[in-house]
């Protein structure tokens, strides 16, 4: 069996950056992108490894982000299980969302649809609902601590943050090798031939489901402890749906590194095209947009894929060579 | 509360807006019935057709019906065009590519719209935009009503056009099977993009008839879309009189769960329908081919 290896080493370089950055733009930028990375790699579980490709994973997002919030704010929850209670939140909403539309046997399209149906239903209720604070939305109270989970220091949060990618891509590594990871690959490629074979799918397309909706939460759980205020058109908002998938997609559909590559190198021409261009409402997405676009268009499997695609090239080229010279 | 002088014009008020539901959610099914794809960028094209009526009437002085007639054919081109060298090459002949790159697409447009025009929201004023028709116990508002008689003449359009049309032959051939369409000599990625054209035009046309009673901004069209989703899934994805059908039905239930639970929790009703439609019956009320 592999080792954990390439997780471990990314992260530990990773880790390293606040010992040698010290801007405090430069670190909220690196936590943001790692953020999305984690909203990614929940994406990545259920799309990537699962094929179900969901357009509102901003209902796990805004679940684990509301339900920590809210129990700090209204029943008084210390903030640290407030946030494995969001994540809980998370997995039990993907479990519920999964065997409902499953069981229906709803695929391609019609999963996209009711995933993104289920994300408004969310949006709308959290937008009215008292216990959201409705249109007001929710400020968690600032009492900065490590008893808290309220940092002063932006390097603490990195960490956190770090810390919880990092776990996803054990997550992901794990799936990959699992048994269930094969199931559930096997139910991507050919659900009926699948199902001859006694995969069961639809158990397995449901505890993806879960997983993936645990994970994304936490970013949700991490962006409201972050930023210590939400509102329903944050949490249950689209864009959130979006930039899931779309790190998934650039950085490469079911692989490991995907999302985070991916979120790297999306927040990164996000904030280049603002720092040229200076900041003007909707240019970021626009380039997110036609990076989504290009990337499907001219490497289908995603940067990750590319490169290895590449490699492969290269290799070829190199062989070839190798074979006339010698 | 439940008197029929609140009922009853709230019924047909619903029918009106249904209408030109109707006609967003047409254009939605055509491509979905042929392509087997939901074109996210639907929304996004209906805020670029409202933004284009907007600005034919601010600057050229055009009447939203006279601009009718200039938009429907453009957005025909932008849609041909979109297909058939955008979506269709980018996406490699996936389905799930093509719902990816339509999404991007709608991401681009919207956010195009909104850096270019920003968030404000604008309305025309046109002479007729108060106007009613008194028919006896109420009143109608005459663009709804002109709403509602332009939807049934592109409705039979596109009936005429899908019958008896070499084109509309070929569409649904393609739509039935399209590798057979292919042997029997169809090019199938300009039979593709013909319905996308005539899908984007029936956005233009949706456009042109709301803009004098609506308002336009970079997001009006997801509001439409989402409804349009649901109309589509209820009729049956591909079905012409289910969209019909379903969206007439959509605009009576909003109108009356506004009435009863208040503007922002009106919309909740159509979602439940749509989760609950698309989870027990996913080929809608009317049994179309899934």
């Amino acid at each position: 069996m592999r080792p954990l290896g390439p997780s471990v080493a990314v992260i530990a370089v990773l880790a390293a950056v606040p010992l040698v950055v010290h801007s405090n733009a430069a670190l909220n930028f690196l936590v943001v992108t790692l953020m999305i990375a984690l909203a990614g790699q929940g994406w990545n579980i259920l799309g990537g490894y699962g094929g179900q490709y969901s357009f509102g994973h901003a209902a796990f997002f805004g679940t684990g982000a509301y339900v920590t919030a809210i129990l700090q704010v209204r029943y008084g929850v210390n903030a640290w299980p407030g946030f494995v209670i969001g994540i809980a939140a998370g997995a039990a909403l993907g479990a519920a969302i999964g065997a409902l539309t499953f069981r229906s046997g709803l695929r391609g399209s019609y999963f996209a649809l009711v995933t993104l149906a289920f994300a408004e239903v969310l949006r709308i209720v959290a937008s009215v609902a008292p216990i959201t604070g409705a249109g007001v939305g929710t400020l968690i109270k600032l009492e900065l601590g490590a008893g808290t989970f309220q940092f002063q220091s932006r390097a603490a949060f990195y960490w956190v943050i770090l810390a919880l990618v990092g776990i996803s891509l054990m997550v992901a590594e794990l799936v990959e090798r699992s048994r269930f990871g094969t199931w559930l690959m096997a139910v991507r490629e050919n659900e009926d031939a699948a199902s001859a074979l006694g995969v069961d799918a639809r158990t397995v397309k449901t505890a993806a489901m879960a997983i993936s909706g645990a994970i994304t939460a936490a970013a949700g759980c991490f962006y409201a402890q972050y930023f210590l205020f939400i509102d329903s058109g944050i949490a249950y908002g689209t864009w959130i749906s979006v930039e899931a998938l779309l790190t998934a997609i650039i950085g490469g559909v079911g692989t490991v590194f995907g999302p985070l590559a991916g979120a790297l190198v999306v927040k990164s021409l996000g904030e280049v095209t603002r720092l040229i261009v200076g900041d003007a409402p909707g240019l970021d997405l626009i380039i997110y947009g036609a990076v989504l676009v290009i990337v499907i268009w001219v490497m289908p499997r995603g940067l990750i894929g590319g490169i290895a695609d590449a490699r492969k090239f290269f290799a070829r080229v190199r062989s070839v060579r190798e074979a006339h010279l010698g | 509360m439940l008197s029929a002088a609140i009922l009853i014009p709230a019924i047909l008020n619903g029918l009106l807006m249904g209408a030109i539901y109707a006609l967003v959610a047409l254009g939605l099914t055509l491509i979905y019935g042929v392509l087997h794809i939901i074109n996210f960028a639907h929304g996004a094209m209906l805020s670029a057709a409202l933004f284009a009526a907007f600005f034919a009437f601010r600057l050229l002085g055009l009447d939203p019906y006279m601009a009718l007639f200039l938009l429907a054919p453009v957005f025909f081109v932008l849609g041909y065009a979109l297909q058939r060298f955008v979506i269709g090459p980018a996406s490699h002949g996936d389905d799930r590519n093509m719902l990816l790159v339509t999404l991007g697409v709608a991401v681009i447009i919207e956010n195009s719209l909104l850096y270019s025009f920003r968030a404000d929201t604008r309305t025309i004023d046109v002479p007729y935009a108060f106007q009613t028709f008194n028919i006896g116990f109420t009143y109608l508002a005459v663009p709804r009503v002109v709403g509602l008689v332009a939807v049934f003449v592109v409705a039979l359009g596109l009936w005429l056009l899908m019958t008896f049309t070499d084109i509309g032959r070929a569409i649904r051939a393609v739509a039935r099977e399209k590798l057979g369409a292919e042997l029997a000599g169809i090019d199938v990625g300009h039979v593709y993009a013909m319905t996308f054209g005539f899908g984007t035009a029936c956005v233009a046309i949706a456009a042109c008839l709301l803009i004098p009673t609506y308002y336009v901004n970079p997001g009006v069209g997801n509001a439409f879309v989402l409804v349009a989703f649901t109309i589509v899934v209820l009729g049956g994805m591909g079905s012409v009189p289910g969209a019909l059908i379903g969206a007439l039905f959509i605009g009576v239930v909003e109108s009356l769960c506004g009435l009863f639970l208040g503007e922002s929790l009106g919309q909740i009703g159509i979602f439940l329908i749509f989760i609950a439609v698309l989870l027990l019956r996913p080929t809608g009320l009317f049994g179309a081919r899934a």
